[in-house]
């Protein structure tokens, strides 16, 4: 079997096994008799969130109830909810994929979304706890022109809950087409329609009990999935030792290689999956995602807002730690889910069901429950569909949210009302700016159906590292930091993460994509000429033993010569439904590529009328976030505020000690 | 207690805040700078020093993977550090936040 498996091209394998699982692309993955079964798992988990919702509406009277849930969240329920905000479908999903389809690259892409909550950890918490009220724009506000400083840092906190909600908007609607075949725009409006009930009704109290419930069931699948994982495969040493001698690590290892895989064995092959740079050739754009995941992770204003909904300094620390312990637990368990998915399914079948690897979780949940036949095995896959849906539906509240907060608590109600409103007009304003909000990102979903969003969260980090991140760090940590330096850093970060990234190589180039689709057109011909040629030469030996055979004298010499044919032609079948099958996935590429060629209709410029980007890297972060720290220092040197000078003291001492923040936070 | 009958002045010029302030932000400095070092050898590490990365400490269990999972370990003894540690400067704030009304300009 072993040998079989090895001497086959890994080309071929790949494209057999991509076959196989074409059926399941087709009508979802779930089997339309099993449907039930998701929907039982779906409808459990709404009704669950759900009855919390109807408890949470009667708590929330007051905005501080709406905005932060009356600041009366434990450390520990708010580390749960932190994960249940930060884990998004690109984690539970995205992640195991890349690990199943690109080995070591995927894992080490998963470290810096952890190491990102040290910057959270050590200078945002606690001082943001300290001095802040119910959103991102009051920490920056509370020194500088509150006016001024509130529009710039509501139109960033939208800018960056945008971005990421775009991207959890289509994420969550094509995987649920392609878990359970429900429509792409039905799943959408599903996502919001969920979402408005959440914090409509139950504002931040609700919010953060549908993340803890998200963030449990999360941990809970990764776990028994694990333990499955394991008890299969090993642990840890004979774990590795299953993925280096998996044939089908090795057939996806060879096939990203191509020709230099020639001469490496089967092992070495296997053992190369466990090594880095199959997916990253440039490290400095890995560098630059770093920074922004790094500063980034601190200046998102869903993940701000939820340290306004802990009563102290201490207990905003703790429920860091927390989200710490299990968004890393989390990663470190997505390693083997993701290895675990690479041997129990394959990386073809995976790349077959969703290119970008997001099926990888889901697919190894059905075959560890015994397959797609089974009973357990389509259990678990709705339960994890299930958990998916859950994933998508909690972070977009946390989104909402924040958005919401930032259009009604600081430019309505800062701004326009200047800060004279009613406790009533307060709420009304925050639901009504999240109904429109929350309608919005039902619009863009679909409009947004088919785009390539997934650099969209790669986007919301960059501008919340280069905008939010400079603008909070140093209006808490700089004395001579002030409105001039506030609205040049939340403009000049913003204006260069997006700007960069329109010039990247993110951006789509037609004569690019033109160049690498006629290039794979010819791969495809030559391919296609070659298998012809196979096709043709199959029946060579067994026509020479038919000669043979009419040859032979006598019974006894035609019996081995027989026996032969039969052998023959049993390979010749084999062989011929093996390449047949290449053909016709060889025949789709070229199609598929020729259509991408058609797609640009002449086109040769990008969105922005370039030919090729002006701009190597595929995150801005590491030149957006020097400049966003720039403009704030430049802006504020330049610029006198008397306001900003007179209330250091008072911002610099209550962000150190907690003086009064104690009293804010817990009288209710 | 208000904002207002707090001397804000008078506490930055405290001692005692003086010192709160300068050992934290020592020590929040030297951590920040040690964790996002550790982090950024790793894609670095995995860009320029593949061969190191190959090498295999036991089994098939390369030096890549043992890095990365130490990373993980690495976050967490820092978290698990500063939180020790914050207890210190929990105690030093206490005793400015009980004497807050009372501190004035000598």
């Amino acid at each position: 079997m072993h040998s079989l498996k090895n001497k086959m091209a890994p080309g071929a394998m790949a494209v057999l096994l991509s076959l196989l699982s074409l059926p399941a692309l087709a009508q979802g993955a779930v089997k339309d008799e099993y449907k039930w079964l998701t929907f039982a798992v779906f409808g459990a988990i709404i009704a669950v969130t759900m009855f919390v919702t109807y408890f949470a509406a009667r708590r929330v009277k007051t905005a501080k109830d709406f905005y932060t849930a009356g600041g009366g969240v434990s450390g520990i329920q708010n580390g749960w909810a932190i994960a249940g905000d930060y884990l998004s479908a690109a984690s539970f999903l995205g992640i195991a994929g890349l690990i199943s389809i690109w080995g070591y690259d995927g894992f080490m892409y998963s470290v810096g979304w952890l190491v990102a909550y040290i910057t959270v950890l050590l200078v945002m918490a606690e001082p943001c706890r300290n001095i802040g009220k119910y959103t991102l724009p009051d920490i920056l506000a509370y020194r500088n022109d509150p006016r001024k400083v509130r529009v710039v840092g509501a139109l960033s906190v939208v800018t960056v809950s945008t971005f990421y909600l775009t991207a959890q908007m289509v994420g969550g609607g094509v995987l649920v087409k392609t878990l359970i075949g429900i429509d792409y725009e039905i799943s959408v409006i599903a996502v919001g329609v969920l979402m408005l009930g959440y914090v409509l009704f139950g504002g931040m109290v609700a919010t953060t009990w549908v993340q803890i419930i998200k963030a449990v069931l999360l941990v809970t699948a990764s776990i028994v999935m694990v333990i499955l994982v394991w008890s299969q495969y090993g642990f840890f040493g004979d774990f590795f030792d299953a993925v280096v001698n998996d044939p089908k690590v090795q057939a996806r290892v060879a096939q990203i290689l191509g020709d230099a895989a020639k001469n490496m064995t089967p092992q070495e092959l296997g053992q190369r999956f466990l090594e880095p740079g199959l997916l990253f050739k440039a490290p400095i754009d890995q560098i630059s995602l770093g920074m922004a995941l790094v500063f980034g992770t601190a200046g998102m204003p869903h993940i701000l807002m939820r340290f306004f909904t802990v009563p102290t300094a201490q207990e905003a620390r703790k429920s860091v730690v927390w989200a710490m312990a299990i968004i890393g637990g989390f990663y470190v368990l997505t390693l083997f889910l993701g290895l675990g998915a690479a041997m129990k399914v394959g990386p073809s079948a995976i790349i077959g069901t969703d290119a970008g690897g997001n099926m990888a979780n889901p697919l190894l949940a059905q075959a560890l429950g015994g397959g797609r036949d089974s009973l357990l095995g389509n259990f678990m896959l709705a339960f994890v569909s299930a958990v998916a849906f859950a994933t998508i539906v909690a972070v977009v509240a946390g989104l909402v949210l924040a958005a919401a907060s930032a259009i009604a608590h600081d430019v309505y109600v800062g701004v326009v009302r200047g800060n004279n409103a009613s406790q009533v007009e307060q709420v009304r304003a925050a639901k009504i700016a999240t109904v429109v909000f929350g309608a919005l990102a039902v619009a863009i979903g679909i409009a947004a159906k088919g785009q390539n969003v997934a650099h969209l969260v790669a986007l919301a980090f960059a501008v919340a590292s280069s905008a939010n991140f400079p603008c909070v760090f140093l209006t808490m940590f700089w004395r001579r930091c002030n409105t001039g330096g506030i609205v040049a850093g939340m403009i000049v970060g913003t204006v260069a993460a997006i700007g960069l990234v329109l010039v990247s190589p993110d951006m789509t180039y037609p004569l690019a994509v033109k160049a690498a689709s006629e290039k794979a057109i010819v791969v495809a011909a030559d391919r296609l000429a070659k298998l012809d040629a196979e096709l043709a030469a199959l029946a060579v030996p067994r026509m020479k033993l038919n000669a043979d055979l009419a040859a032979a004298a006598g019974e006894a010499a035609k019996v081995p010569i027989r026996a032969a044919i039969e052998k023959a032609t049993a390979a010749e079948t084999e062989s011929e439904a093996r390449i047949k099958a290449e053909i016709a996935a060889t025949a789709k590429t070229k199609a598929a590529a020729q259509k991408k060629i058609d797609d640009l209709h002449g086109a040769t410029t990008s969105l922005m009328g370039l030919e090729k980007p002006l701009f190597a890297l595929k995150n801005p972060g590491l030149i957006s976030i020097p400049l966003g720290f720039l403009a704030v220092f430049v802006g504020s040197l330049l610029y006198r505020d008397k306001r900003a000078e007179d209330m250091w003291d008072e911002l610099y001492v209550r962000q150190n000690t907690g003086i009064l923040a104690a009293k804010a936070g817990g009288a209710h | 207690m208000s904002a207002n009958s707090i001397n804000w002045a008078a506490i930055d010029n405290d001692p005692r805040f003086q010192r709160l302030r300068t050992k934290k932000s020592t020590f929040l400095t030297w951590l920040m700078v040690l964790s996002t070092v550790y982090y950024f050898l790793l894609p670095i590490g995995a860009a320029y020093f593949q061969d190191l990365f190959r090498v295999k400490v036991f089994g098939v269990v390369n030096f890549g993977i043992l890095f990365a999972l130490s990373q993980f370990v690495v976050a967490w003894g820092i978290a698990g550090y500063y939180m020790a540690r914050a207890r210190a400067y929990d105690a030093m704030a206490q005793e400015l936040i009980d004497d807050a009304h009372k501190i004035r300009v000598q």
